[in-house]
């Protein structure tokens, strides 16, 4: 797998570090109630198909990015920097 | 019909002809009592044992493919009951002394074979918590001795002792784990249930889960309605599309973990071994080839085969502390779809929505917990209550982080296990 990060160009996956869905982006306010912060930490949509990952390009330029990718095919469609998507 | 050596010995004389198919192969009745969704390793027990300890046999397991066609015919077959936790010590100790009846209860030869765990480690802080995970181990009732590195030159005289950058210092032996044949397991378990009633249904898969008022009715599937007083979802790596179907979210990430298998060779690793510093962990099948494994790809997937960093990883882990595995070759490599918890612990719980019952989140552990995991899993869709080994595996205890069950120390967040 090789990811396509808008800062340095296609990278070997090695480069980057996994976070998970990027529903983490979408940090809910510190006295949110209990069942929204499960929501952000825990309960997932886990979707076999189209999902959007959260990555570090920890090996390369440090860049956030949202990972548009299909989990069954492993095929990354889109990149993007995190940044961009959470303003 | 019995199986026996005698038996074997008569159809070897007779040309194999009085062997009948191990189960039927039943068309889908208009309602049972409860349906099982998934013929995997724990679907099959949670209906053999419904059916054997709690009498119940109006049931149905229903099946998208084949009977065992998925993790349980995917794993490394590993069976140990080596936990620390409290929660995960006592399921995987009950589990373990299943495993040790299971052929005698099932008739059927699941090649269980308690050739005893080695873990190695590499420096004296990797030996005082292995020591620590040893005294664990026996204060549950299991068995665990510490090995010095000279007893472990005697066990496993290949290894690469003097390592430069890992040296040996020893490593934890539980003599009653080992290995099994999966895929017999996972028949033992259909036919057991088949006897006594159980209607499996293969290429069956569930479309829909049918809920009134927060009470399930039954399911939808590619061979009609089925009407259901209790719906029990055992479908490990898909457990997420399942529960979506009854509008849940749960607290699982789906991730590819990878097994490799080499040509047949004449017996050479007695014992399953696992490496201290990185992730590799090997055993040998009774047909020759060397089984071995390591960690997560670690990123969501429902590929069934995994990336090259991994398989790197694991490689350079075998020649690390096995360099005689070099001469042996790579037959092949798959994957098998992990369904991952925040804090890398299972799930057996009841759901808000009355009659529908969950069994996930086995992690990458799920084959050693085939008979726990079905024997209390019938335990609570029987009776309605937790049984007692499994009681700690709740679905809320991500929410209120009570009883968190990290056995890895790493944190109970989604991409840490």
């Amino acid at each position: 797998m090789r990811i396509n990060c808008p800062v340095c160009g296609e990278r070997d996956r090695r480069e980057f570090y996994y976070v998970g869905d990027a529903v983490t982006l979408e940090r809910p306010e510190r006295n949110a109630d209990l069942d929204v912060w499960d929501d952000y930490l825990h309960l997932r949509d886990n979707p076999a198909g189209l999902t959007r990952d959260l990555w570090h390009h920890e090996a390369g330029c440090g860049a956030w990015l949202v990972v548009n990718r299909n989990t069954v095919t492993h095929a990354v469609s889109d990149v993007v920097l995190a940044r961009e998507v959470a303003r | 019909m019995g199986f026996s050596g005698f038996r074997v010995l008569k159809e070897g004389l007779f040309g194999q002809k009085g062997w009948t198919p191990q189960w039927r192969n039943p068309d889908p009745k208009d309602e049972y009592d409860i349906v099982i969704i998934g013929g995997g390793g724990h679907g099959l027990s949670t209906a053999f044992y419904l059916a054997k300890e709690h009498g119940m046999t109006n049931i149905a397991v229903l099946e998208k493919g084949y009977l065992g066609g998925g993790n349980v015919g995917r794993n490394t077959t590993i069976v140990r009951a080596n936990y620390f936790l409290p929660g995960n010590s006592e399921f995987y100790s009950h589990s373990l002394n299943l495993w040790e009846g299971m052929e005698q209860e099932l008739n059927y030869n699941t090649m269980m074979s308690q050739r005893g765990v080695i873990n190695l480690f590499h420096s004296d802080g990797q030996r005082d918590a292995f020591a620590r995970r040893g005294n664990a181990m026996v204060n549950q009732g299991d068995d665990a001795v510490l090995l010095d590195v000279a007893s472990v030159r005697k066990h496993l005289p290949y290894l690469d002792f003097e390592n430069g950058r890992f040296p040996i210092y020893g490593g934890l032996l539980h003599r009653r784990g080992g290995t099994a044949r999966h895929d017999a397991v996972a028949w033992g378990y259909a036919r057991g249930a088949d006897q006594r009633g159980v209607d499996l249904i293969q290429n069956c898969e569930v479309t829909g889960i049918d809920i009134e008022a927060g009470v399930v009715k039954g399911v939808q599937t590619m061979r009609g309605a089925i009407r259901a007083k209790k719906v029990a979802i055992v479908t490990a790596g898909r457990s997420g599309q399942v529960a979506a179907m009854a509008g849940m979210r749960l607290p699982i990430e789906s991730h590819v973990l990878q097994a490799f298998v080499t040509e047949g060779l004449k017996p050479v690793i007695d014992h399953v071994v696992s490496f201290g510093m990185g992730h590799f962990y090997i055993s040998q099948s009774d047909k020759g080839g060397l089984v071995f494994g390591g960690d997560l790809d670690f990123y969501a997937s429902y590929a069934a085969r995994g990336n090259l960093p991994m398989k790197e990883h694991v490689m350079e882990a075998a020649m690390t502390l096995m360099p005689m595995i070099g001469k042996a070759r790579v037959l092949r490599s798959w994957g098998g779809i992990m369904d991952m918890t925040p804090d890398g612990s299972p799930i057996i719980d009841k759901t808000h929505i009355e009659g529908l019952f969950l069994d996930c989140g086995w992690c990458y552990g799920g084959f050693k917990a085939v008979p726990g995991s079905g024997y209390s899993f019938a335990h609570l869709l029987a009776t309605g209550r937790h049984h007692t080994p499994a009681a700690g595996f709740r679905l809320d205890r991500f929410r209120d982080g009570v009883g968190l069950m990290d056995e890895e120390g790493t944190g109970a967040q989604h991409n840490l296990h």
